[in-house]
């Protein structure tokens, strides 16, 4: 069912994490179901993941697309260890993700999320600064290395110049960019990102897409990035995997995987309104 | 349409300025002595006002010597001394605990369910402890240990069974939510109220104390009680001062919180039973006490940003200090309730932080 694409020769050093196997992550026949009791609270509805299987490799760079309901955020949950798959496992390093205390997979993998609420008015600083909880002094905070990586993290997204600004007071794609600012300060080898671009414009989109490839490159970062844009994920991904109605459905490069027999039966579009450009 | 277009990296590196331009990070000395002089400044203003004042310089120098041994030359007659120390200065010092106490609860519990209208009696300690110490007054025997009566025993237990219920109540969802935690609390407050009110209905004569236990004071204030109660609220507020990281993490929610390395379902259970013990002690001694708890850490989040590692600490020093003021104006008010001072003076304030709001820095 599922191509796996693995690559010995991209087997980079992944940072601070002793490497195992040669998956930073990998997800086996991995089952989850909400029972009657999740979204929509239909007993007779389908698990939201059906034995899902995916293994990328350090520093790979994945994509994950899919239709809405795919199943796309509840396997970000799962690999992440915030939901227990009902059947499988899932391995950070080898190492099973519900071994690990949460310190010990906050110090290997980052989550972008959607959109986060702040109760409090927050600098901008400050929330990038919340990336460095798993790194700083447990009783006296930020050290000095914490706000130079603080200033690294706001300075490769481009948000240093509104660094005082309150968070709850930018626009939406600015304050996606603080979140992913918050994740490249934690410094973690593995990197998930829950549709990081929905709300940013042109510019900012590619300029993230352009960040992310920088990052596998220079710090061998594995990044696995849940994308809407079909255009996106194809034009700045080696990788794509296809997830729909809780499988994997295809997983590859994107010149093989995005078929147009794939996009006229997952995403029910027809191809011709898509023409997809995809990266040689 | 494909993506073609490559976006210039952001010139934006060169801005970056150095962090840590806050005062409560730059100048923590600075900080520690002024909320140092702030404090000594309350008790002994605190200690020297009231029906009868006492000269400032009197009551400084019999603090001065008696306290800390210093040599003053300043005489005082002895009815002074017994005012200021036997009378007004554990008085003022419960006032100043029970405030410190409940800013910062109010703080941990705002931060905890990331809800700005959380305080520290949200989770049904003040309808616990209300309806605890009403069930302590109508019951007709007396007994006393350490000063406490059943009213205050009662007090702090109902105040930690209500929310012990709250919890427990919460936890039946597969995901216990913060916000089903706090909606528990609101349905179970309404409970207890209910039954508050049955109370009150039945309670014939003993109706006027039970009313002045919902409005909170400090007459009754003895060094013994505050011996009770003070290891308690210093204690927890110290325990919940140590637990500052995980109330930043939780800024960024549950799942945020969780990413960042945090134990979310381990760190809420003890924030909420340091937060609970810390209230029920405070309430035990002095009723219910509004707004401190509500507006101080608002106040201090203003002065010092959201961190927690300077909200905590803020929250106990300037919640000591308006609680001990508040204390002093209803003293000089004729003994009117500290918690209509408290009212009085925390509405209008909170009412202008809201104006504030709306154009500049939001709350």
């Amino acid at each position: 069912m599922t191509a796996v694409v693995s690559r010995p020769g991209e087997l980079a050093a992944s940072g601070t994490v002793a490497s195992l196997t040669p998956y930073a992550l990998e997800a086996t026949d991995l089952w989850f179901d909400y029972g009657g009791r999740g979204p929509g609270g239909d007993p007779d509805r389908l698990p939201a993941l059906r034995g899902v299987d995916l293994r990328v490799t350090h520093g790979e760079r994945l994509v994950l697309v899919g239709p809405n309901g795919a199943g796309k955020s509840t396997l970000l949950r799962c690999l992440t260890g915030l939901l227990r798959p009902t059947r499988g496992q899932v391995t950070l390093d080898g190492i099973p993700v519900d071994e690990l205390s949460r310190a010990a997979i906050a110090s290997r993998v980052a989550v972008v999320p959607q959109q986060v609420t702040l109760p409090f008015a927050m600098p901008v600083e400050d929330v990038v600064a919340l990336g460095r909880i798993p790194h700083e002094d447990p009783l006296l905070g930020l050290r000095p290395e914490d706000r130079a990586a603080v200033l690294r993290a706001m300075g490769s997204v481009g948000i240093a110049r509104f660094a005082r600004r309150d968070a709850r007071q930018l626009s939406l794609g600015e304050r996606q960019l603080v979140l992913l600012a918050t994740a490249l300060a934690q410094e973690t080898p593995i990197l998930l990102l829950d549709e990081p671009t929905v709300h940013l414009d042109l510019r900012h989109q590619v300029a993230t897409m352009e960040l992310l490839g920088r990052l596998g490159e220079s710090e061998g970062t594995t990044v696995l990035a849940v994308l809407h844009d079909l255009h996106l994920a194809a034009h700045f991904f080696p990788r794509i995997a296809v997830l729909h109605e809780g499988r994997i459905v295809a997983d590859g490069p994107p010149r093989e995987v995005l078929t147009e027999d794939l996009v006229r039966g997952v995403f029910g579009v027809d191809p011709a309104v898509v023409r997809l450009h995809v990266a040689g | 349409m494909g993506v073609a277009a490559r976006a210039a990296p952001p010139p934006d590196l060169a801005a970056a300025r150095p962090l840590g331009r806050r005062a409560a990070v730059r100048r923590p000395l600075v900080l520690v002595a002024g909320a140092g002089a702030l404090l000594l400044v309350v008790v002994v203003v605190g200690a020297a006002l009231g029906a009868v004042a006492v000269p400032l310089d009197q009551t400084a120098a019999i603090l001065g010597r008696r306290l800390l041994g210093l040599p003053f030359a300043v005489t005082w007659p002895a009815s002074a001394e017994t005012i200021v120390l036997e009378l007004r200065l554990p008085r003022v010092l419960t006032a100043m605990v029970v405030g410190g106490g409940l800013a910062v609860t109010g703080a941990a519990l705002q931060g905890l369910l990331r809800n700005p209208l959380a305080d520290p009696y949200v989770l049904g300690t003040s309808s616990g402890a209300a309806l605890g110490a009403a069930i302590g007054i109508l019951i007709p025997f007396r007994v006393l240990f350490l000063d406490f009566g059943l009213v205050h025993v009662l007090a702090f237990a109902g105040a930690l069974a209500a929310v012990l219920t709250v919890e427990r109540l919460s936890r039946r969802g597969t995901l216990a939510s913060l916000t089903g935690l706090l909606l528990t609390g609101y349905a179970v407050s309404s409970l207890l109220a209910a039954g508050l009110a049955l109370v009150m209905y039945a309670s014939g004569q003993s109706l006027r104390q039970i009313f002045f236990f919902l409005l909170g004071s400090f007459d009754g204030s003895t060094w013994l009680r505050l011996a009770g109660a003070a290891p308690i609220v210093l204690v927890g507020v110290l325990l919940i001062a140590l637990r500052a990281r995980a109330l930043n993490a939780l800024l960024l929610g549950e799942d945020g919180a969780a990413h960042l390395g945090l134990e979310v379902g381990r760190e809420r259970t003890i924030l909420l039973v340091l937060a609970s013990l810390v209230t029920a002690a405070g309430v035990a001694v002095s009723g219910l006490i509004g707004f401190v708890g509500l507006v101080v850490p608002h106040a201090v989040r203003l002065l010092v940003g959201p961190n927690a590692r300077a909200v905590v600490p803020a929250s106990l020093v300037m919640g000591a200090a308006f609680l001990g003021l508040a204390d002093l104006v209803s003293r000089l008010a004729g003994e009117i309730p500290v918690g209509v001072v408290t009212a009085i003076v925390g509405a209008p304030f909170f009412l202008y932080l809201l104006g504030r709001a709306r154009t500049g820095y939001e709350l």
